[in-house]
């Protein structure tokens, strides 16, 4: 293992905006003067199925992939997504989670029950785990839609690269009409 | 100036700024991209076809007129193509042609995962495969110009890895590309009779022979001494799962995969102690090594089926899995992708999973609904298949009314209508439904032959199912609405019950043509708790917004209807397109319209 380069894993369900974060994350790293690569599946993405996208950067990042245990920082928009991919975390890995449920076919059918001890569960074989209730942020930013940018901000928290850096990024990643909330959304996340 | 670009991007970015300006293909996961990306450089020409096949035609016809043709495809399309793939191998080409084979390993979007490096051994064709963004830009290039100089077709192969990555790629201007256009009359080397291929298959491996020692000196075949206890021969995606996994050893990197450089896998091997071969699917280098004598370890370490990552080729070469945690298994209920709320297969899939019929299904968005609850598809080949596969199951069968072909508006285009005709020719009783949703609906809604407009946005001719049904022969032709179950699952059934082909057009627009078009939405549903009496049959379509809650489960009192009620549906508005399917469904008639500002 390459040991300069970093690896973030964002997972979520299709239609949460975990491709179009994962774009912002890789983009910050290249202006941060890192080369980065990601890597994610596009197809059935739009179709309500699991969606997990590989963010890596360092001084030269050959895989765009990360292996098993390679992880340094899990970023889940969906709590049942966090377990199936926890595997892919380093021993001290750190987790975000995004602190919202979306029902799969089969819970919504009644024929299996949505994991109820998933946060407790994780807590209990990761130390540093953070829930946001980014739903809840975003709501105060404008948008609800806007939960992606809050996880975002919370994200920039851990990583050492300055704000203007995520902040110029954000100007270009949304149309004028909802960067200010996105911008406050990204703050808030943040913590300032 | 730099970027990050996919593979894709970088390919389509590649071929503009090396002066192409042709380029045809049908779409498909993960290629897609690249013509999309292509389409829209300035002054260049770019179509979908309506399948493989014909993009690699029209890609030899332009070639043969002088121009530096582009064709783009799946791995599986390079199966449609291969007819004139292994002969255009022998023609070779005026101007340039360069076929781009986009596999997947791990089937990430496919329905099977072969390895389309065996194309290039069985077709004599070259084949380059990049490894990253940057790779990508620059091989599409080499590409072109060894197509040129070797009077060849050239492959150029990425993996779902390659081209759906994101890499930093510096961004070139384009240079204007001199390409002799015109008609050049030369029968002994375009006219495949017999006695021509005879000879051209001679040149062919003449040709072969000059490729292998261009392969010798070709730069992008680079040998990376380090330590030299180790070394791996690699290529593509697989690369840089061991750069990463293992930056020290030793590498021999192809940046062509066929013909291999004999000679500098002899030398490499000379310097290394243990060799290794790491590639994905088949044991392709492998067996060419094993071949020439050199003692190798591939496939006994590395698997035969799936993507690695560098997990894999560490565990392949150290025996150790590197995980995090120890952490027990969990029994996670799965979350598969699904028909989106108002999709217009929910309803025709319904009505099929109820009727007492084998279903032959075909590729494409509707492929879901073999899964519970609708479980109305039987099989899925490839594309086109349902339409033989029906034909063949119903003259099997000897027995009327059994069986029923579904195929998608664009796979019927790509590959339905030979088998249609036989249907009609060969006396049929089977019956063949279009989901006519108005777009290529799985690859991200491209334009197609039936919906009026070209990749570049040019209105043109719209193909019409029922007039090209009756030209056929096909007497019993009707059109639909999914969104009606009733009238659709009286249509269906009359069809099954009479003598020979039928074929019924399921027609609305997909959700989410409807949303990018702008047409007028529908009034979301809710589900009224009182009124709702628990009987689930909502919960039969499968449809997102709609969940089940247990009574148990519930802060509020709801007054059981019958005895045996144990909870209500619940339908969440926020997601719901108002499709009513449900609402057709719900003899409580608990299913209404959100009133707004409620």
């Amino acid at each position: 293992m390459n040991e300069s380069v970093r690896s973030v894993l964002l997972v979520g369900v299709g239609g949460q905006g975990t491709i179009m974060a994962s774009d912002i994350l890789s983009a910050v790293m290249i202006s941060a003067g890192f080369d980065a690569k990601k890597s994610e599946v596009h197809g059935m993405a739009q179709r309500g199925g699991c969606v997990s996208s590989h963010v890596r950067f360092g001084r030269k990042v050959y895989s765009p992939l990360a292996g098993k245990g390679d992880v340094d920082v899990l970023v889940s928009f969906e709590k049942l997504e966090t377990l199936r991919y926890l595997e892919y975390l380093k021993p001290d890995g750190k987790i975000i989670i995004n602190n919202e449920e979306i029902y799969p076919p089969s819970v919504n059918l009644g024929d299996t029950a949505y994991p109820s001890d998933t946060i407790d569960f994780i807590k209990k074989h990761f130390k540093d785990v953070k829930v946001v209730d980014a739903t809840a942020m975003a709501l105060r930013s404008g948008d609800k839609r806007m939960a992606n940018t809050v996880i975002l901000g919370v994200l920039s928290s851990y990583l050492d690269i300055e704000a203007d850096i995520w902040e110029d990024v954000l100007k270009e990643s949304f149309p004028a009409k909802i960067l200010e909330g996105n911008i406050k959304a990204f703050r808030l996340g943040r913590g300032e | 100036m730099k970027e990050l670009m996919s593979g894709n991007e970088a390919i389509a970015r590649g071929a503009y700024e090396h002066g192409i300006t042709f380029a045809s293909a049908y779409p498909g996961t993960p290629s897609t991209e690249i013509m999309e990306e292509f389409a829209q450089y300035d002054g260049v020409y770019a179509e979908w076809c309506p399948n493989e096949k014909v993009a690699l035609e029209v890609g030899i016809g332009a070639a043969l007129g002088g121009a530096r043709a582009l064709v783009v495809m799946k791995h599986v399309g390079v199966n449609v193509a291969a007819d004139p793939l292994f002969t255009v191998s022998y023609t070779g080409i005026e101007g340039g042609l360069v076929i781009i084979s986009a596999d997947d390993p791990s089937m990430h979007s496919s329905q099977n995962e072969q390895d389309n490096r065996n194309y290039a051994k069985a077709a004599k064709i070259p084949m380059l495969e990049p490894s990253d963004s940057s790779e990508a830009k620059e091989f599409i290039k080499i590409a072109f110009r060894m197509s040129e100089e070797f009077d060849t077709p050239v492959f150029l192969r990425t993996t779902t890895r390659v081209s759906h990555s994101k890499s930093v790629v510096e961004l070139e201007d384009p240079k204007p590309c001199e390409e002799k256009r015109g008609t050049r009359y030369d029968p002994s080397k375009y006219v495949m009779v017999p006695a021509k291929a005879r000879q051209r298959r001679i040149v062919v491996e003449k040709r072969m022979e000059k490729l292998s020692e261009f392969a010798e000196t070709f730069s992008e075949n680079r040998m990376e001494i380090n330590d030299t206890k180790i070394g791996i021969i690699t290529a593509g995606m697989p690369y840089n799962y061991a750069k990463d996994a293992f930056p020290g050893y030793s590498y021999l990197k192809l940046g062509m995969v066929h013909p291999l450089p004999r000679d500098l896998i002899r030398e490499f091997a000379t310097k290394v102690e243990k060799l290794y071969v790491a590639e994905e699917l088949d044991p392709f280098i492998e067996e060419q090594v094993r071949a020439m004598g050199i003692d190798v370890v591939g496939k006994e370490v590395f698997p035969y089926t799936g993507e690695f990552d560098p997990g894999t080729v560490k565990k392949a070469m150290t025996g150790n899995e590197s995980a995090g945690g120890n952490l027990p298994d969990l029994p996670l209920p799965q979350r598969p992708p699904n028909l989106c709320p108002g999709c217009p297969h929910r309803g025709l899939f319904y009505v099929l999973g109820k009727l007492k019929v084998f279903v032959t299904g075909d590729i494409g968005c509707y492929t879901l609904a073999f899964m519970k609850p609708l479980e109305g598809m039987g099989s899925t080949i490839c594309m086109g298949a349902s339409i033989g596969m029906a034909h063949g199951m119903d003259k099997a069968l000897e027995e009327n009314g059994k069986v029923v072909g579904v195929i998608g508006d664009s796979t019927f285009i790509h590959s339905g209508i030979t088998p249609l005709l036989n249907m009609v020719y060969n006396r049929s009783n089977a019956v063949v439904i279009i989901c006519d949703n108005r777009t290529t609906a799985m690859t991200g809604m491209q334009e197609n032959p039936a919906t009026g407009f070209t990749l570049q946005g040019k209105a043109t001719k719209a193909l019409d199912f029922v007039e090209l049904a009756r030209v056929l022969g096909i007497d019993n032709v009707r059109v639909v609405d999914p969104f009606d179950m009733k009238t659709t699952r009286r249509a269906i059934k009359e069809e099954l019950s009479r003598e020979g082909p039928s074929l019924i057009i399921s027609r609305a627009p997909c959700a989410l043509l409807a949303v990018k078009q702008k047409l007028p939405g529908r009034t979301p549903l809710r589900v009224d708790p009182d009124k709702c009496n628990g009987c689930k049959a909502c919960l039969g379509l499968g449809c997102p917004p709609i969940s089940w809650k247990r009574f148990e489960d519930m802060d509020v009192k709801i007054e059981k209807k019958t005895k045996k009620q144990e909870g209500i549906a619940f339908i969440d508005s926020a997601l719901c397109n108002g499709c009513t399917l449900c609402q057709q469904l719900c003899s409580a008639g608990a299913i209404e319209e959100v009133v707004e500002n409620e």
